[in-house]
């Protein structure tokens, strides 16, 4: 098991270094434009631009550009040309508010997918596994800022239930930060109860089939037991596997959408205002910390996993 | 990256069952292709074909945008009127009132669901846009199954350095989320474009959007098929086109090819939908199609700028993405249960 | 014979599920009785029924595409429409299964020894979790694994599958159960390991007075432990008698081919041709008459009408079959050099 654990953080490095190259290359070599003008942003004079050029290094080899690309995101010298703020200041600001976000609808989609999934499984066939197939179906159907425009419009603008949109700090009203909370944590987890119910609904009709839930059956286990210690505890696991990697996204950046919709200050909404006043240098510092962020946590996913399931367990 | 639960194989012996005859369909009665009792499966699901229908009907609407426009809007897509005035009961009425609220629905040929923020005539922006969001749907899974088809088989095929280096660059585009991998294409390619030498894209094109997101989806498509193919190179039929002194080339594009042609189908409604999906959403941030450019996506935009004065300017087009989106889905879901009942296969945002 | 006079009686059961293709008649009119201390085989290729007729038994098949007929009486008491709280108390306790594959029969993410107690708590309210693990131990000791006492803790992936079918065996004895059903047992496992198992049955019939039924595709497997034998074919019994009437005396030409493809020893196994040319029938659309009829080389006008199950030789009132063939020509019929065998075109094993 620790082995295991120590394999599995070493690839998990390696798969980082390459990250750090990807999207340097992705950034500064791949695009059909000189990089300290992007960088500089739409307003920069020639004077910004050359300071740019020769503190990233765009006048020396790649490879200088590449060391002092990571140099200045590891330092957390980048700085947004807008606000003219060190980059990763800001992120450390927006983190709780993602962090908010991703845990809450994290905890609700696996419940509610969960919950629909066994429903939809044990009435498989019937009316309310129809309706719920239906749902899921647009649920998956839905884009996110789609579904929160129109919920903080009807909810939030027009009954007056739940507040709009805006974040308030657990920290400094906790019943206020659930409020604000409540309605991005659903829309944000809509699209994964549906996906988590209709994969768990398949996994648990085909773990029935399983051989060994044959063998629980005659041993004269009660059909509740079979179904809940066999069949349920079995396929759970795809479904915590699964879960590890898509919170890994969310928190890397895939709330992109809900933040931006629910103007909440988070990560992914300072990368969506960084995109529309075309500033590069947060796009790259968040794009390179989201993708790392998924790495370590699937590398976490993976020993977690690893402990559920004592078969990959060497 | 996580290591697939369903890969633990059953050790199933049967004596007396002519080995290698029996394909994956076991059960399909003699006489009977895959394909052939798959199209049975399909024709028999009602409700598969109805919403495969109302993807049809959305697809044939936005294609028949330019003859709306023409015949029965008389306006272009991006077409202001902002200073118009036109005669609701007979009532002259600004297109965009002083307070910059436009008009709702008309009910008539010019202004039908009403107009935008620019006095733009939102029934033709609605056509013109789903067949801008189409367009560069269909062009990403184009892509996106073309590279993944390409990869995935050279790199089960080959397997060692190839297969290497091909998983590794699968999972590296995998580990980036997919709006953040989105938004970083496009706000770097948006300027200059990308210049590949073979060919060149001006940056701010429907077609480096499609590019992006088509490059996105590859590794959820790639990998798959690579796992497939490293499975069905160990069977005899592969070992026997090996003895006849087949290429490498004709074994994988003439043998392995048709063998993987059922999972790629599957992913192909999967992948159109979360293209078009994920259209909208880099149209959103501003990462994706740019105006006077319409597509479902920025014209929702343009529309929640407007809420709370306007929601149907959200609506309108929310509800048709939905329905073109539902329809690909439910279709889709039907041809994966009538390919294959118990097949798994599954997309992440 | 009154009901309730056998441990064991199956009387012309019949299981059919409806599916895509049409209904599958998987299990078309089976009957045998089993004895206490008895042992039964039930033989035949893959797909005959076998595994549809033990797992029906202990209601195993049960399923809204599944229909059923005729009777299975364990001490008088009707299993095949037995209530679900019944058939609970039925299975493991008085009636357990080993089933064909240990290497997927046991559930991968719990440990072996509290799989064996869950089994037993479920059938003795009484007993403690210690309690229970204690017996858990001696349970695995007495099938043969070795230091039980830590393996235990151990998880099915960490077995091998001789060993998990000991498990298995382990797991179905808890209860002193009065019928023990296996189903291919060895058919899993590698040679020697097979025979490790053979043997652990054949001591088990010794200790017990369990009846058992051993469901096989290998007439071979069955020579030295089974008292009586029934021979199935496509859904159907085809011949039924005891060890000695089966091995030297069979009477159904499809017993001859089992007995013509016993893999011996002594020579190459090639387990895997077909040593009864063609392919069972289909389930759903069979051949009219005989099911054998389309791979039977003596067939002839009158196989196109089932033939009954009857017994055709006086002095062996209890030893039936399903042919047309007269007792004479059998005796002619099934010679084939120097044993017997299925036709003389039959491959030779090489
Ligand atoms: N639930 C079911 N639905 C439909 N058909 C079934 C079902 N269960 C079994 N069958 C069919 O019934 C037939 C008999 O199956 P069975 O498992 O009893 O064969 P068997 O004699 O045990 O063979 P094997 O040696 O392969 O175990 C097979 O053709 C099988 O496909
Ligand atoms: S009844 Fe006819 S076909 Fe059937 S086994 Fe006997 S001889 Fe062969
Ligand atoms: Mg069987």
């Amino acid at each position: 098991m620790a082995r295991f654990a120590v394999r599995r953080l070493a690839s998990m490095v390696a798969v980082m270094f390459a990250i750090s190259i990807l999207t340097f290359l992705l950034f500064q070599v791949l695009p059909n434009s000189d990089p300290s003008t992007r960088l500089a942003g739409r307003t920069a004079s020639p004077t910004q631009i050359a300071k740019i050029r020769s503190d990233w290094g765009f006048d020396k080899p790649i490879y200088v550009q590449y060391i002092k690309t990571m140099g200045k995101i590891l330092n957390g010298t980048v700085t947004s040309y807008q606000q003219q703020l060190p980059v990763e200041d800001q992120i450390r600001q927006d983190l709780p508010t993602t962090l908010s976000l991703a845990i809450g609808a994290g905890v609700i989609w696996l419940a509610l997918g969960i919950l629909f999934g066994v429903l939809s499984a044990w009435r498989a066939g019937r009316w309310l596994d129809r309706g719920l197939t239906v749902l899921s179906l647009v649920g998956v159907s839905m884009p996110v800022f789609f579904l929160g425009a129109v919920l903080s419009y009807y909810i939030g603008d027009k009954a007056r239930i739940l507040p709009a949109g805006d974040y308030v700090a657990l920290t400094s009203d906790p019943w206020q930060w659930f409020k604000h909370m409540l309605m991005p944590w659903f829309a944000l987890s809509v699209l994964f109860i549906g996906v988590y119910s209709r994969i768990l609904r398949s996994t648990i009709l085909d773990t029935i089939n399983d051989d060994y839930v044959r063998t629980a059956r005659a041993k004269g286990l009660s059909e509740r037991q079979v179904m809940i210690r066999h069949v349920l505890r079995n396929s759970l696991i795809p479904i915590v596997s699964l879960w590890g990697l898509d919170f890994a996204s969310v928190l890397g950046g895939g709330a992109i959408l809900t933040e931006t919709v629910f103007n909440l200050h988070g990560v992914g909404q300072y990368a969506a205002q960084s995109v529309e006043g075309l500033d590069i240098p947060p796009v790259l510092v968040i794009t390179m910390f989201g993708a790392f962020a998924v790495v370590l946590l699937s590398a976490v996913v993976d020993i977690v996993y690893a402990a559920l399931d004592p078969r990959i367990r060497l | 990256m996580a290591t697939d639960p369903a890969a633990v194989p059953g050790t199933e012996f049967s004596p007396g069952l002519p080995v290698g005859l029996a394909s994956d369909e076991g059960e399909a009665p003699p006489g009977i292709g895959p394909y052939q009792l798959a199209w049975r499966r399909l024709r028999r699901n009602r409700v598969a074909l109805a919403f495969g229908g109302l993807f049809l009907l959305m697809v044939v609407l936005c294609l028949l945008a330019p003859v709306y426009a023409h015949d029965i809007a008389h306006t272009g897509p991006n077409d202001p009127h902002i200073t118009d005035v036109i005669k609701i009961n007979g009532k002259p009425t600004n297109v965009v009132s002083t307070l910059g609220i436009p008009i709702g629905p008309t009910w008539h040929g010019r202004f039908f669901l009403g107009a935008d923020a620019t006095g733009r005539d939102i029934a033709v922006r609605l056509l013109y846009g789903g067949r801008n969001s189409l367009q560069i749907g269909a062009e990403a899974t184009l892509l996106t199954i073309l590279l993944a088809t390409i990869f995935g088989i050279i790199a089960g095929y080959f397997r060692g350095v190839a297969d290497g280096l091909i998983s590794r660059a699968f999972d590296l585009i995998w580990a980036y989320p997919v709006y953040l991998l989105g938004i970083a294409l496009g706000v770097s390619l948006q300027v200059g474009g990308l210049d590949l030498g073979l060919f060149k894209i001006q940056g701010n094109t429907l077609i480096l959007t499609a590019l992006i997101i088509g490059f996105i989806y590859v590794p959820y498509v790639g990998k798959p098929v690579r796992g497939q193919v490293l499975g069905l190179r160990e069977r005899e039929f592969i070992d026997a086109a090996r003895q006849q002194g087949l290429g490498s080339l004709r074994i994988m594009f003439g043998e392995l090819l048709p063998n993987v042609a059922s999972t790629i189908i599957v992913f192909i409604p999967l992948i159109l939908a979360n293209a078009v999906l994920t259209e909208a959403g880099l149209s959103f941030l501003g990462a994706g199609v740019h105006d006077p450019n319409p597509s479902w996506g920025t014209m929702i935009t343009d529309g929640i700028k407007l809420v709370p004065g306007a929601i149907h300017l959200v609506l309108v087009p929310g509800l048709m993405l939905v329905l073109t989106v539902l329809g690909i889905n439910v279709f889709g879901d039907g041809v994966r249960d009538a390919l294959d009942p118990r097949a798994k296969v599954r997309i992440e945002h | 014979m009154s009901p309730g006079a056998h441990l064991l009686e199956v009387s012309n059961l019949k299981v059919s599920f409806q599916t895509e293709e049409g209904v599958v008649r998987a299990v078309d009119g089976v009957s045998f009785a089993l004895e206490q201390g008895e042992v039964v085989a039930i033989v035949g290729e893959s797909g005959s029924g076998k595994s549809v007729t033990a797992m029906t038994l202990l209601g195993l098949t049960r399923s809204p595409n599944a229909s059923f007929e005729g009777s299975a009486q364990l001490e008088g008491k009707e299993l095949i429409t037995a209530s679900e709280e019944q058939l609970r108390e039925i299975r493991g306790g008085e009636i357990a299964m080993i089933f064909q594959d240990p290497m997927s029969s046991l559930d991968p993410v719990y440990r072996i020894g509290s799989q064996i107690v869950e089994q037993i708590v479920a059938h003795d309210f009484q007993v403690s979790k210690s309690e229970a693990m204690e017996r858990a131990i001696a349970l695995m000791d007495r099938v043969g694994i070795p230091r039980a006492r830590e393996r235990v803790r151990s998880y099915p992936h960490e077995f091998s599958g001789g060993m998990r079918q000991r498990v298995m065996i382990a797991m179905a004895l808890s209860c002193s159960p009065k019928v023990l059903i296996a189903d291919e047992p060895t058919t899993a496992l590698d040679v020697t390991i097979q025979a490790q198992i053979l043997d652990e049955l054949r001591t088990l019939r010794k200790e017990t007075d369990a009846g058992i039924i051993l469901v096989t595709h290998d007439l071979g497997v069955v020579a030295d432990i089974a008292d009586r034998i029934v021979v199935m074919y496509a859904g159907r019994v085809v011949e039924q008698g005891t060890l000695d009437e089966i091995f030297y005396n069979p009477q159904h030409p499809y017993t001859w081919g089992l007995l013509g493809s016993i893999t011996r020893v002594d020579r190459d196994t090639t387990g895997l041709l077909p040593s009864i040319p063609g392919t069972p029938p289909s389930l759903v659309s069979p051949p009219a008459g005989c099911h054998f009829r389309p791979r039977c080389p003596h067939a002839f006008d009158r196989c196109t009408d089932v033939p009954a199950l009857e017994a055709h030789l006086p002095e062996t009132p209890q030893h039936v079959d399903r042919c047309w063939l007269s007792a004479m020509q059998k005796r002619d019929l099934r010679q084939v050099g120097d044993r017997i065998g299925l036709a003389a075109d039959e491959p030779v094993i090489a």
